[in-house]
């Protein structure tokens, strides 16, 4: 009888390390599983039984002894059981594609990985040549998942095209948006499959090297990868001729250092050349003129590891997942003030209520939601109005939002707006790269703007001010940090205008202010 | 954690190590803070002179990333996220309850050497917010009574492992 209890970075935040030493005391050797990314269950445990694998959670080190009793007995009886975890709604409706193994096993065990279809698709690579390996992925339609949504296979042709001896495949892992852990969750959870992904991208543009630009404050990531990627060279599928094949691939994580500009490809390329994480200009793009001025293949964590799948099950299997132009599936990280808060991976096409409503049950808080900025600090808030929204990227764009990284943040009634509107600007100052005015200036008068709207002083004046600020930022950046700060802010001021204007004594100035219509200049 | 020590630290076995390494100075810088919980100004010329740059550059590269620190710390950092999920879970009353427990705001170290309080733009956990890292430790919906057990616990058993 093998019990799991997880060792990902939720699980652990939530006391997963004192429930693992009280079972060990009773004698019983937990597995430490990846999580499954149903972090409202965690610490999740997780019991093979003939009724199959069974879980009891969230469970705390003080719920051990009863857990073993009601094992003993009838498991059912325990008021944390949940029975077989497979079947438990909030999974069993989802289409995992990605996560298919997250929480299965040891994530770090390699017979584990094999046994669950792990380096199929690196085998299949290994039969084709780069052209086929490129095919395969600009068939599969895969989109680039770090924001941007830049087709895969395109900017790995631009890489296999250019004539050089040194290429590079640099995985962003920099993940610094608020309200996502999918990257985390791959790292934590199937590391192997991010290392397949990235060996595959290397035999398909000829890079024999590879960086993971993995983000400091992921502590528990960089262990796992370290030993993973330890693992994979002792086994030989990495390093130089990857079995038998003749073909060379190295990989290194290295460690950012608290910056989240870093996660915008150049500035990571810069900051990976040991300087600081200034955004470059573009072009030349990092395909041509990268790592060290060498053609690079940038990609995030989840567009690698969906390659691992789409070599292992196809092109045509992944693209038939999805809508429209957003092929595949989503990995929707559900987060905030939610009750039900973890991973969902589904097709894209979803809409933002269904995913707030039936998979996270409401507020954590009770309350009624009122706002859900989804695609991190540079999306905009959207009122219930928008909900119906689909996800996908260009129904995203049509209302002036982003999917992004696929990070939903949802707020209750109790959020100030305007608070929120104040702190997207204050991000933006702390981590502009400092290159453009607009950005590194503009999002400082952004804060004092905000302030005197709130405070009422000049407001019709501020607010026309606060606009063309706006305007200026995403006229005048050179990137998408100064370019779209505005969007949160403005979309506060559209929506919830009434909270930059809680401060008056109420009577004429609120009506006189809320005649100013924010949207129009 | 003695600065007179540090001031004269000798870091040329991580020069050594890191200067042929391509892009290698940050994580030499890493590594210098992993041992000396501080990159000291005095050790920059030794840094600069290892990987052949100029000491505008290397003072550049760590001004320009939060991580880096050019003072000595507190014996534990403890870390408040302030991004937008925890937020919606109340960490701006965590910050403010854990600044007036501690009598330091940001970027400040309490009188006992203990604690250096920082924020931090997510750590990743923010489906069960608010988040705090403490050293190499995350601990999730951290309230403000959790927030006073968390502490407790770091500042009773001096020297020893939390
Ligand atoms: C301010 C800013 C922050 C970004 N942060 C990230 C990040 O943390 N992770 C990421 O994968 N992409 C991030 N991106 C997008 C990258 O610039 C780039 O588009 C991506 O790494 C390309 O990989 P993909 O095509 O696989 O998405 C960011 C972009 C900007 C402008
Ligand atoms: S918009 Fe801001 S972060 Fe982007 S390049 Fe300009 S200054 Fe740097």
């Amino acid at each position: 009888m093998s019990i799991y209890i997880p060792q990902d970075t939720t699980a652990l935040a939530l006391g997963a390390e004192a429930v693992a030493r009280v079972l060990q005391a009773a004698g019983v050797e937990p597995v430490r599983n990846g999580s499954r990314g149903l972090f409202w269950l965690e610490p999740l445990l997780e019991v093979d039984t003939e009724d199959g694998r069974i879980g009891f959670g969230p469970v705390t080190n003080k719920d051990i002894p009863g857990i073993l009793d009601a094992l003993e007995t009838d498991a059912s009886s325990h008021h944390l059981y949940l029975g077989q975890v497979e079947k438990i709604e909030y999974l069993a409706s989802q289409q995992r594609l990605t996560y298919a193994r997250a929480g299965l096993g040891d994530p770090v065990c390699l017979d584990n990985y094999q046994a669950l279809n792990g380096f199929v698709g690196l085998s299949n690579a290994l039969q084709m040549d780069g052209q086929q390996i490129v095919d395969q992925v600009k068939d599969s339609g895969l989109r680039g998942r770090g924001g941007a949504a830049f087709p895969a296979g395109i900017k790995w042709q631009t890489v296999l095209d250019c004539d050089s001896e040194q290429k590079y495949i640099v995985c962003n892992a920099d993940e610094g948006d608020s309200g996502t852990f999918a990257d985390r969750l791959v790292m934590e959870a199937d590391p192997y499959q991010l290392i397949e992904g990235m060996t595959v991208a290397g035999l398909a543009v000829g890079a024999n090297q590879g960086y993971i630009y993995l983000r400091s404050e992921y502590p528990v990531a960089h262990k796992l990868l370290n030993i993973a990627i330890e693992r994979a060279v002792e086994a030989n599928f990495l390093g130089d001729n990857i079995q038998g094949s003749g073909k060379t691939f190295h990989l290194e994580v290295r460690l950012g250092a608290g910056a989240y500009i870093c996660g915008e490809e150049t500035s990571l390329l810069d900051s990976l050349e040991g300087k600081r994480g200034m955004v470059r200009a573009k072009p030349p793009l990092p395909a041509i003129e990268g790592l060290f001025g060498k053609p690079t293949v940038v990609n995030n964590v989840l567009t690698l590891a969906a390659i691992s799948t789409i070599l292992e099950q196809g092109a045509e299997a992944y693209q038939n997942f999805g809508m429209g132009r957003s092929r595949g599936t989503l990995a929707i990280q559900l987060a905030g003030n939610i009750k039900r808060g973890g991973l969902i991976e589904l097709a894209f096409g979803v809409t933002l209520r269904e995913v707030v409503e039936d998979y996270g049950q409401g507020t954590h808080s009770g309350r009624p939601i009122r706002a859900i900025q989804v695609g991190g600090p540079l999306g905009a808030f959207l009122p219930e109005s928008q909900w119906d929204t689909p996800m996908d990227y260009e129904a995203f764009a049509a209302i002036k939002a982003m999917i992004g990284h696929g990070g939903i943040v949802v707020f209750d009634d109790s959020a100030d707006m305007a608070a929120q509107a104040r702190f997207a600007m204050e991000f933006c100052v702390v981590e502009s790269c400092g290159k453009c005015t607009p950005c590194r200036i503009g999002s400082v008068r952004g804060v004092e703007v905000i302030d005197r709207i709130v405070a009422n002083e000049n407001r019709d004046d501020n607010l026309i001010l606060l606009h063309e600020l706006c305007d200026t930022m995403e006229l005048g950046s050179l990137c998408a940090m100064g370019g779209m700060t505005p969007f949160p802010v403005r979309s506060a001021l559209t929506h919830f205008q009434e909270d930059f204007f809680v401060q008056d004594a109420a009577g004429p100035l609120l009506e006189e202010a809320t005649g100013v219509s924010p949207g129009g200049k | 954690m003695e600065t007179s020590a540090q001031n004269t630290a000798d870091i040329s076995h991580l020069v050594t190590q890191y200067k042929a390494v391509p892009g290698g100075l940050l994580p030499l810088l890493h590594a210098i803070q992993a041992e000396l919980g501080y990159v000291p100004d005095t050790t920059v010329p030794a840094i600069a002179t290892g990987l052949n740059l100029s000491r505008a550059e290397v003072h550049g590269v760590i001004s320009f990333y939060h991580d880096f620190k050019t003072h000595p710390v507190g014996q534990h950092t403890v870390q408040i996220c302030r991004s937008e999920a925890c937020q919606s879970m109340g960490s701006r009353q965590l910050e403010a309850h854990a600044k007036a427990l501690l009598g330091i705001d940001y970027h400040e170290t309490t009188e006992d050497g203990a604690i250096t309080l920082e924020p931090v733009y997510c750590l990743g956990n923010c489906a069960c917010s608010p988040s705090v890292r403490i050293n190499n430790d995350i601990y999730a919906r951290v309230d403000a009574e959790r927030f006073d057990d968390l502490m407790a616990d770091i500042k009773a058993p001096v020297g020893e492992p939390k």
